[in-house]
């Protein structure tokens, strides 16, 4: 017994135990990091892949038999008394079950899109080839079998044709074109006239304001009225013109039937893809793979958020970080170089030095508190009081928006930069800094032609650091100016065209608002993975370059200071 | 150049002349100035926006502890002044520019309340031969006033201001409305005088209650139907007998609740009881109850009838409440004293949609109070004669108060922020209809009439909760892994590591709760026996790899050197999770009847899909990497003499670890926890994902809570600009900065302190 226990009290005495144990930690941390990274790319990626779809049918407590058909989500293994919980009757004996999350989409018809069904009593699986899943711009995907093409009414085309797929594609290109076309005009023609009408109001309340004379004033509304008279003839044609092609697009119906034969109309406008993945090839998967990543990148959100792209949330987070870097470089490196080059040292610098760092410890979500309170409601409230008076009492600072929401950021990111770029002045070997002194270089010559290009790398790091913490944030920008939809995208075609007042998209507050506020948490799932693993893979390349640009820094100063 | 060129024009021919030179000189001593300045300018102004942040949050705070202030504008008589007629009774309207003087005469008078001239009159009416004997008022809000006479009688009238536009500007006008008739009607069928009478609107009809001069009681519901096309109408009025009280006592004052279920009365003998007038036909009395401090000479329900105030005649001023016991049945309980008045209060006037109300006494004082936060705002003396009557508007901009001698005072009122005190935020507070004092953050609700439950107890209790949750869980993992890395890693391993982490720190939050609300909340319930496995064997798990790998032979152990233990744990520690997790349905089959939520719940303890379990793991996750990195860097960089003469000496890596690396370095470590636990205090976006967010006072793991900061995220947006709820929560974020900013501080002392130390070294 004695000899048993020799070797481990031995092992323990050495403290190899706590090596080990001390080891474990890293691994679980590589593991935690690996397999969030991993778990995020598998959802995210996944989610484009057309799967298969599955017609059954299943059994239910009643003996009541149901044909289904859809798209398995996911599956898991609960247990018998789980099941019974949530109603199933499961015999006696049996302790485990395997059920299935099925999306069956059909919402309009049926309004159970997502199901859990149990393994048992269900019947074997087909793949029927003929089975189509039809993306649609409303109530979601529908899956079943098609049955003909109807125009105006009209029956045209029936499923046995030979040239039936051929004809569905040319009418979904079709209809897509007409879609381009109706948002087109609508979007851009009618919201620059309604732009310009709201202009002229504008110009009158201005007018007002400035309290003319009354003859002025009522010369000034008659040449306005004149001009408004001109717009809304303008848009009296533009609206002619998308009514025609509206009603164009309201030409074909796609009649389809379901799993369990019940015929659908469905009308080809508010149709965006249609597939039939039990017979596509891999290639074809992997083609139709790509253009559903792409419109996802480029595409506006549909269905609350549920379905769609979320090109403006991306632009969105894009735009609000530009804005935010142009604010936040040149303060955060002329306050790093006054701490490094120019404050005196002192106990009264190592408490600013000391506070400038600690703020970055500071929760966001103070910043947005203060956003909200000192940019939005005493900046913004001034401004509008001075320059935008004639709009109010709707407010065009005074609520939140794109420059306030950057503004908070760069606060939120200003001790990131100042911390990164002393970090670089300080690494310049003060032998460079003396030879450009004892050339007769003066302080500023010195500063700005020799440490300054020398530090820009650090500079760099810093910036990008920042912008990747900020593309990240959510609390904040929660309370000065992202929203869960904005109407528009904050450049377009009307002047200012770029417009600081508005309202964005943030691909964080996306990936809250469509997991956690939406009603529909099953079809929003798959899209908050995926809008997570764009901002993750931003946020990694980020993280990665700056990473790199420092390690080389370091490696060149280490070889100039020896 | 066109002097004739020398050897040395020759050189000088490359250089500016002496003058330019000069020039430049000063061109570039220029530029050096202006860009020193220009730099020190900016980085002044830097650093002092970011001081900014302090003032501003102090500055949008600081209007919380200010108390309330009364500033009398001007004086003036009533329009109506006859000594034999006094006002019985004044108020304001909402535009604070009507006021309203109830004569005992009958009259009612309307007067401009900023410099007193008379508006129009009406009459209340009144039977030929009765006489005024008393008066009462309803609930602020409704604007009931009721006249008592001698003969059994009474008479309802109600002030009615009516807005209309003229050229852009406002204009009321007031009138006497009769919401029961035009006529006074019998409340006591034996015609004895009203001594003291109640009146309340409530859901069932107008309930009046009266004391006769021959100490009776009689209560009296009046409902009212309005005919739809001719505007008139009908009251039916029906009359109880209630039980009177004990002989030899009399009735003082009386008040109705607005549900019409409670009668509160007080007799000369300073005591308070209780009917219940839920069925009026069987009413009951109470026991009573005595008011310590005094005979009642003023009593007052404050809005919505939850708390009454009471004054006393040796001017002490109390709260009271309507607690229900366990029998169902309402007791009248002493809650809270305010700081008294000097002499005996006259009047009480509760304010319009808050806890707060204002009361009088006979020297001339006022005192402004509010209920929930127990303050007492204000203590003035407005002048030597008595104050009779409190007049305050439904929005608290400007106050009448009228005094003996009939003259009016006409005062500004601030009285912003009367709800937040130190007691409420930190105490526990007894409110409206509840059965006991508790901490209680709900800070706003549908109904107008509200009271606001304020307590920053549970709020920073969640935050701990989730702050300990998430250190229980990164503080191992993040200071054992930083000791290895930093210690025991082959360099390029660590290569590896490092970035690896740094990219864990860029992680946004956001991404983390969402992963935590909709991954692993799920994930956890239904595998929950998984997770304490594996944080068991785990652990286990490693020290049999680690002794099996010190038991092979040397030519295995050889191939890979020390420093990759790590790496070699890979695969064992992936395969015991794994296995834990598919041996977690077999645990519950076999140990808790099917599922371990359901087990828990039926064993007493709650049990939340979203709790700070899931919290503790995911914000742990998020810390680890703050941890690791100031712990790692703080073992690192111990000098390498300190460990190479422990190695010499013959201990072993362990050994040097402990005795002479983790002394050295513990200040670092230290500062590395606090770093990691100021970051988890203020994370918002994991909390709010992961938690259902409701503010509980517990520490149960399996049940959430609502975190500081996630409270200003969900309730920011909502709430109005410059209200109380919206300084509190200003408030909420300074306590926040100023909570992490010290831990930051402290921190990053230590911190320097100990590069000091090893510089020394």
């Amino acid at each position: 017994m004695k000899n048993l226990l020799k070797a481990p009290v031995l092992w323990y005495k050495s403290g190899s135990p706590w090596i080990w144990l001390n080891g474990g930690a890293v691994t679980i941390c590589m593991l935690m990091v690996i397999g969030l990274l991993g778990l995020i790319a598998v959802r995210g990626f996944g989610h484009f892949w057309p799967s298969e779809i599955i017609q059954t049918s299943v059994t239910d407590n009643t003996g009541h038999k149901q044909l289904i058909m859809g798209e398995v989500v996911r599956d898991e293994v609960i247990s018998a008394a789980v099941a019974r919980d949530n109603g199933f009757t499961v015999p006696e004996g049996r302790e485990l079950i395997k059920r299935y999350l099925m999306k069956l989409g059909n919402r309009d018809i049926t309004s159970r899109d997502f199901t859990w069904v149990l393994e048992m009593g269900m019947d074997e699986w087909k793949y029927p080839k003929d089975a189509v899943a039809i993306e649609r711009r409303e109530w979601g995907n529908f899956y079943g079998f098609l049955v003909g093409i109807t125009e105006n009414g009209k029956s045209v085309l029936a499923v046995d044709a030979p040239n039936f797929w051929d004809e569905v594609d040319a009418r979904t290109k079709r209809s897509l074109k007409l879609h381009d076309q109706i948002a087109h005009i609508e979007k851009v023609q009618i919201g620059s006239i309604n732009n310009k009408i709201q202009e002229l109001k504008l110009e009158h309340r201005r007018l007002e304001l400035k309290k003319v004379s009354a003859e002025k004033l009522a010369e000034a509304d008659a040449h306005l009225a004149e001009e408004k008279t001109a717009l809304e003839a303008e848009y009296e044609v533009i609206k002619r013109e998308r009514d025609v092609i509206t009603q164009e697009a309201k030409r074909d119906q796609l009649i389809a039937k379901t799993a369990d034969g019940k015929e659908v109309a469905l009308p080809w406008d508010h149709l965006v893809r249609i597939t039939r993945p039990n017979s596509m090839s891999v290639i074809a998967k992997t083609g139709d793979y790509l253009t559903r990543f792409w419109e996802f990148m480029t595409t506006e959100p549909r269905e609350a958020n549920t379905e769609g792209g979320i090109f403006p949330a991306i632009f969105g987070t894009f735009i609000m970080v530009i804005i935010m870097a142009i604010i936040v470089t040149p303060f955060g490196v002329l306050a790093a170089i006054y701490l490094r080059e120019y404050a005196r040292d002192g106990w009264f610098l190592r408490v600013i030095r000391i506070s400038v760092y600690n703020l970055a410890g500071v929760p966001s979500i103070v910043y947005g508190v203060f956003g909200l309170g000192f940019f939005v409601y005493y900046l913004g409230g001034n401004l509008d009081q001075l320059f935008f008076a004639e709009t109010l009492p709707s407010p065009t600072f005074g609520t939140p928006g794109l420059f306030w929401a950057s503004l908070t950021l760069a606060l939120l990111t200003l001790p990131i930069v100042i911390v990164s770029t002393e970090e670089g002045l300080s690494r310049i070997p003060s032998t460079i800094r003396q030879g450009s002194l004892a050339l007769g270089a003066t302080k500023t010559e010195t500063l700005w032609k020799v440490v300054v290009p020398l530090a820009t790398p650090a500079m760099m790091t810093g910036l990008i650091l920042a912008i990747a913490r900020a593309a990240g944030e959510v609390a904040p920008l929660m309370l000065v100016g992202v929203v869960k939809l904005a109407p528009a995208l904050p450049v377009d075609g009307n002047y200012p065209y770029l417009h600081l007042d508005q309202k964005i998209m943030h691909l964080g507050f996306h990936i809250y608002d469509v997991g956690f506020q939406s009603p529909n948490v099953e079809a929003a799932r798959p899209l908050v993975y995926a809008t997570s693993l764009i901002l993750v893979l931003l946020i990694v390349s980020l993280n990665v370059t700056a990473i790199k640009i420092r390690n080389n820094l370091r490696e060149r100063y280490r070889s100039a200071s020896d | 150049m066109s002097q004739p060129m020398t050897t040395a024009a020759k050189t000088s021919d490359l250089m500016p002349s002496a003058e330019q030179r000069a020039k430049l000189r000063r061109w570039r001593n220029i530029k050096d100035k202006f860009s020193g300045y220009g730099i020190m300018t900016a980085g002044i102004a830097v650093v002092g926006s970011l001081a900014l942040i302090f003032v501003y949050l102090f500055s949008e705070v600081t209007p919380l502890l200010r108390g309330a202030s009364v500033d009398v504008q001007k004086t003036y008589s009533l329009p109506v002044v006859e000594t034999a007629s006094p006002a019985e009774f004044i108020s304001l309207e909402r535009y604070e520019e009507i006021g309203t003087a109830y004569h005992k005469n009958g009259t009612v008078q309307f007067f401009n309340a900023v410099d007193g001239t008379a508006l129009s009159r009406q009459q209340v009416p009144k039977a030929a031969d009765a006489e005024f004997t008393t008066l009462a008022s309803s609930e602020s809000t409704h604007g009931l006033v009721a006249y008592g006479y001698n003969n059994g009688e009474v008479a309802v009238v109600k002030a009615k201001y009516e807005l209309s536009y003229l050229d852009d500007k406002r204009v009321v006008t007031p009138n006497l409305s009769f919401p029961l008739g035009e006529q006074a009607f019998v409340l006591d069928a034996n015609k004895a005088a009203i001594a003291v009478l109640a009146i309340q609107e409530t859901s069932g009809g107008t309930v009046l209650s009266a004391a006769t001069s021959d100490d009776r009681l009689v209560l009296g519901v009046v409902s009212t139907k309005t005919n739809a096309i001719t505007e008139e109408t009908t009251s039916s009025t029906e009359v109880f007998n209630l039980p009177a009280l004990p002989a030899g006592e009399h009735v003082t004052h009386m008040q109705i609740d607005d549900a019409g279920r409670y009668l509160v009365v007080a007799n000369d003998k300073a005591q308070l009881y209780l009917y219940n007038i839920t069925k009026p036909a069987a009413a009951e009395r109470y026991e009573p109850v005595t008011v310590e401090s005094g005979k009642v000479t003023a009593m007052r329900f404050l809005v919505s009838t939850g708390s009454l105030a009471i004054g006393t005649d040796q001017g002490q001023i109390s709260q009271w409440l309507m607690v229900r016991d366990k029998n169902n049945k309402y007791h009248v309980t002493h809650v809270r004293d305010f700081k008294p008045l000097s002499g005996p209060v006259t009047h009480i006037a509760p304010e319009f949609s808050r806890r707060g109300f204002w009361a009088a006494d006979d020297k001339g004082d006022i005192g402004i109070y509010y209920g929930t936060s127990s303050r007492t705002l204000l203590i003035k003396s407005m002048g030597s004669n008595p104050i009779t009557h409190i007049g305050l508007s439904p929005i608290n901009g400007r106050v009448l108060l009228l005094d003996n001698t009939q003259k009016v005072s006409m005062a500004k009122v601030w009285n912003e922020h009367p709800e937040v005190s130190f007691s409420m935020l930190w105490e526990k507070v007894w409110y409206e209809g509840r059965d006991a004092p508790d901490y209680i953050w709900q800070a706003s609700s549908g109904s107008d009439n509200f009271e606001a439950k304020m307590s920053f107890v549970p709020l920073s209790l969640g935050t701990l909760k989730a702050a300990l949750f998430a250190i229980l869980f990164a503080v191992p993992i993040g200071v054992m892994g930083a000791i290895y890395t930093a210690y025991f890693m082959t360099p390029k391993l660590r290569g590896m590591v490092k970035p690896t982490i740094e990219i864990m720190a860029a992680l946004p939050s956001v991404i983390l709760g969402f992963l935590a609300g909709l991954w692993l909340a799920p994930f956890l319930e239904n595998h929950l026996p998984a997770i304490f496995c594996i944080l068991l064997i785990v652990p286990l798990v490693m020290l049999i790899v680690g002794f099996t790998w010190s038991q092979l032979p040397l030519s295995i152990r050889a191939s890979i050197p020390e420093g990759w233990e790590a790496a070699i744990l890979v695969i064992p520690v992936i395969l015991t999770i794994w296995a834990c997790i598919d041996i977690s349905p077999h645990l519950e089959i076999w140990f808790f009847n099917g599922s371990l939520p359901q087990w828990f719940t039926t064993n007493g303890i709650k049990f939340e899909q979203r709790n700070a379990l899931v919290v503790g793991l995911v914000m742990g996750f998020a810390v680890i990497p703050s941890i690791f990195s100031i712990a790692e860097d703080a073992v690192f960089s111990v000098p390498r003499h300190l460990t190479q003469g422990s190695l010499a000496l013959g201990a072993t890596r362990w050994q040097t670890m402990r005795g002479v690396v983790l002394p050295t370095a513990s200040p670092g470590i230290f500062s590395a926890v606090m770093m990691g636990f100021g970051r988890a205090v203020g994370e918002t976006m994991i909390v709010l994902m992961a938690t259902g967010n409701s503010p509980v006072v517990n520490f149960n793991i399996f049940e959430g809570m609502r975190t500081l900061s996630a409270n200003i995220a969900v309730e920011m947006p909502e709430t109005a600009v410059a209200s109380t709820h919206f300084r509190v929560l200003f408030l909420a974020a300074l306590l926040l900065l100023a909570l992490t900013f010290i831990v930051n501080t402290v921190a990053e002392i230590v911190r320097q302190g100990l590069r000091k130390r090893y510089s020394n070294l």
